[in-house]
């Protein structure tokens, strides 16, 4: 523990650990410091100068970010030369920004706007200089716009430090310096996993999802199309706060309500699918299992996770669980078993899936991934878009009546619904596979040990007949890396992975804290949204997937049994290394099983 | 073949600098590529977007393919109050290429660069590891016309 000074902030006395820094103390103390480039989720970059205080004894301002507080400091954080200070700063950042607010993604969710509207800048005092950049619209999930950006280095900051995939940097100095990827060969040649944090932590609209709406709604609107819609676990607590409810208000009927609205044609829920990923990687698991496998199975949802493992781990891709994700079950799914229940031509559904993921953009744009004999998700929607969406149709979320979704693809368990948070798949598939391996059930179907926000978090869980399983969660591709690294070092030294089953997202915070989800995604809106996940588990009368009636009848009615012949053809897929220097495709390293 | 240089050196990062230098020094176009980086990135274990950041931020490094010759033209204040824009006018015609650009028969790349630290010769410039001082039009063509001819 780190010992308490005394400070003075404005004139009032606050006591603190010395270990703080000034933006710190003022935050915990209710005093705001007007800032840009600093977050308080990720270490200071130091770059804006916005956050500038004066601090007694001292000639010049000092940066709240990244100054240290001491023993007896006076602090000022409010006069007419800080002020002035602040909006010269801001004046001169508008100077070089593509100032096109109104048609902004960003348009009031914006950091830099809100500052110079909170400042009173004049955004006029200085000419533009900007030299208009080329957009970078080389990647199929995110684009990033060199003319909106303000280089704070958040992005790069997240995509290096937090997230370790190495795609963007800082490049060049003074007025040339910018934002990009190495040798500016864009997104898409770069090692880039599509995890969107970057889209995330950034204060403006320069990084953005690539957005599919204006298809989706051709789509909606087109007589000859039968327009099947499915969303994520976690969509359905994270939508409400946009139109004035509770942040982690449980809104799933509202949610089908308001596309149905919209005009889909079926609307169904990602949930169904992943209480059958339970099924099919329960399977495979006990199966590993019970086989005595030294190598461990490992998730395989996250899109993210998957091209990071395929880039920087693809020696062990054999490890990784050959389910497709859930999104991906539906969209097959959707285009077989639904088409022939309702005497549906296929080539003329189109599936829709909301997510709260960047990355499920370019999941869904996988060539292999058209088992269905189309390709089997034709557009990916994230959180924003669906916000978007809702506004356009002039729905007022808020106050729509609840609706139930449509039948066959849309039951779910509570071991579905928490798959939206890091720890909930692992959670779900203790439940399943308990049952799985010894026939019983499990009583207490709460594994506390697994849920929460540490980045790594272990267990053992005894299932008689089997043993102790010992599992692990990591959610941040950072925390993913710990975890492989630990993985392929036991395989090497002593013959035996540390853990037997692993689930990783690559997103802090798992799909709540997805790099699609609105504005303002920070780690206590992600512990909240992930809390709302874990309330509506326990509000639901199924809580396994095993139980799931309709899971049950489509393994009846179509597949037959978990890993079955049509199942291992239509739910399971296969691994790519690729390249790390631009991520593309090198070499198929798993294959498929027929 | 990037490899034979790193290996002359410890892989640990602080020796990116050195191992840059030493690739771009022996590359007969006087830069680094994709495929340098690559190797680079490999061998210290560091990840190229970093290497890339790193060789962006010095000016004496150049990632894109240079001449034989490379032409770096002082644009400080004391070589601009002492004429400078009309060396680099004269470099421009006799040339025939702009700033950053190498002539086609790829003998000459013409650079600006920040202060030389001879301020006391100005107008100056740096022909690969020479400095030639008080220029004046007829010397930048007397130059040219040496190196050119050696080449």
């Amino acid at each position: 523990m780190a010992k308490n000074v005394n400070v003075w902030i404005d004139g009032h006395h606050l006591e603190v650990p010395e270990d703080m820094t000034i933006i710190e103390a003022a935050d915990q103390h209710g005093v705001y410091i007007p800032r840009l480039c600093y977050h308080p989720d990720l270490p200071p970059t130091a770059n804006c100068g916005v956050c500038v205080v004066d601090i007694s004894g001292n000639p010049t301002p000092k940066r709240a970010c990244c100054t240290p507080v001491a023993e007896g400091m006076k602090i000022t954080t409010n006069s007419k030369k800080l002020r002035d200070y602040r909006k010269t700063l801001v004046e001169m950042i508008l100077s070089h920004h593509e100032v096109v607010c109104p048609t902004c993604a960003a348009n009031n969710k914006c950091e830099l706007q809100t500052l110079a509207n909170n400042l009173g800048v004049d955004p006029y005092s200085l000419p533009n200089i900007l030299e208009m950049k080329e957009v970078d619209m080389s990647s199929s999930a995110i684009i990033r716009d060199p003319n909106k950006c303000i280089s704070c280095g958040r992005c790069v900051t997240v995509c290096n430090e937090v997230q370790t995939v190495y795609a963007l940097t800082n490049s060049d100095r003074g007025i040339e310096s910018e934002i990009t990827t190495a040798f500016g060969l864009g997104m898409n040649n770069s090692p880039c996993v599509n995890c969107g944090q970057c889209t995330v932590y950034c204060p403006t609209g320069a990084l953005r999802e690539r957005s599919e709406l204006d298809e989706v709604w051709d789509a909606i609107l087109d007589p000859d199309k039968h327009v099947i819609v499915q969303e994520a676990p976690s969509i359905r607590v994270s939508l409400g706060e946009e139109f004035g409810m509770p942040l982690g208000s449980v809104t799933p009927k509202k949610m089908y309500a308001a596309l149905r609205k919209i005009g889909f044609d079926s609307v169904m829920d990602t949930n169904f699918t992943a209480d059958l990923t339970i099924m099919e990687e329960g399977t495979e698991c006990v199966n590993n299992l019970k086989a005595g496998s030294k190598r461990p199975l490992i998730t395989s949802c996250s899109p993210g996770w998957i091209k990071f493992m395929e880039t920087y781990y693809p020696d062990l891709a054999d490890c990784v669980s050959t389910a497709k994700s859930p999104m991906s079950m539906f969209g097959v799914l959707a285009k077989t078993y639904y088409a022939q229940e309702h005497g549906i031509d296929p080539a003329k559904i189109v599936s829709v899936a909301i997510m709260p993921c960047t990355a499920k953009k370019f999941e869904a744009r996988r060539p292999e991934l058209n088992d269905s004999g189309y390709q089997d998700t034709d557009y990916v929607l994230t959180t924003r878009e669906f916000l978007r969406m809702i506004k356009e149709a002039g729905i007022d979320f808020a106050t729509i009546p609840e609706e139930e979704p449509d039948e066959g693809m849309s039951f779910y368990s509570g071991a579905g619904t928490i798959f939206g948070a890091t720890g909930g798949v692992m959670e779900a598939a203790i439940r399943s596979a308990y049952t799985l391996v010894t026939g019983e059930e499990l009583e207490n179907v709460n594994i506390e040990a697994v849920r929460g926000l540490e980045g790594v978090k272990e267990a053992t869980v005894n299932i008689p007949g089997f043993g102790d399983l010992r599992v692990a969660v990591a959610h941040g591709l950072g925390n993913a890396r710990k975890v492989m690294d630990q993985v392929r070092e036991g395989l090497k030294t002593k013959g035996e992975s540390p853990w037997h089953f692993i689930e990783i997202m690559a997103c802090p915070g798992g799909c709540v804290g997805g790099g699609g989800q609105p504005y303002g995604n920070d780690i206590a809106s992600r512990a909240r949204r992930g809390l709302a996940l874990y309330e509506e588990d326990r509000s639901l009368p199924v809580r396994k997937s095993h139980h799931n009636p309709e899971v049950q009848r489509v393994y009846e009615r179509f597949l037959g049994a978990p890993n079955s012949k049509l199942a291992q053809k239509l739910l399971h897929t296969y691994y790519f290394k690729r390249s790390v220097s631009s991520g593309q495709v090198v070499e198929e390293v798993t294959h498929k099983h027929h | 073949m990037y490899k034979e240089i790193c290996v002359k050196y410890a892989p640990n990062k602080d020796n990116l600098i050195h191992i840059l230098h030493e690739i771009q020094d022996t590359h007969p176009q006087h830069y680094i590529s994709a495929d340098a980086v690559k190797e680079i990135s490999e061998y210290l274990k560091l990840p190229e977007n970093h290497i890339y950041g790193v060789l962006t931020f010095y000016s004496m490094y150049s990632t894109t393919p240079r001449g034989k010759n490379i032409i770096r033209l002082c644009e400080s204040p004391p070589c601009y109050i002492k004429g400078s824009y009309n060396i680099l006018r004269k470099l421009k015609t006799l040339l025939g290429v702009g700033v950053g650009e190498t002539t086609k028969d790829g003998v000459f790349t013409l650079e600006l660069c920040a202060c030389l630290g001879v301020c006391g010769n100005a107008p100056v410039m740096m022909i690969n590891d020479d400095v030639y001082g008080d220029l004046s039009e007829e010397k930048v063509e007397d130059i040219i016309e040496k190196i050119r001819g050696r080449n």
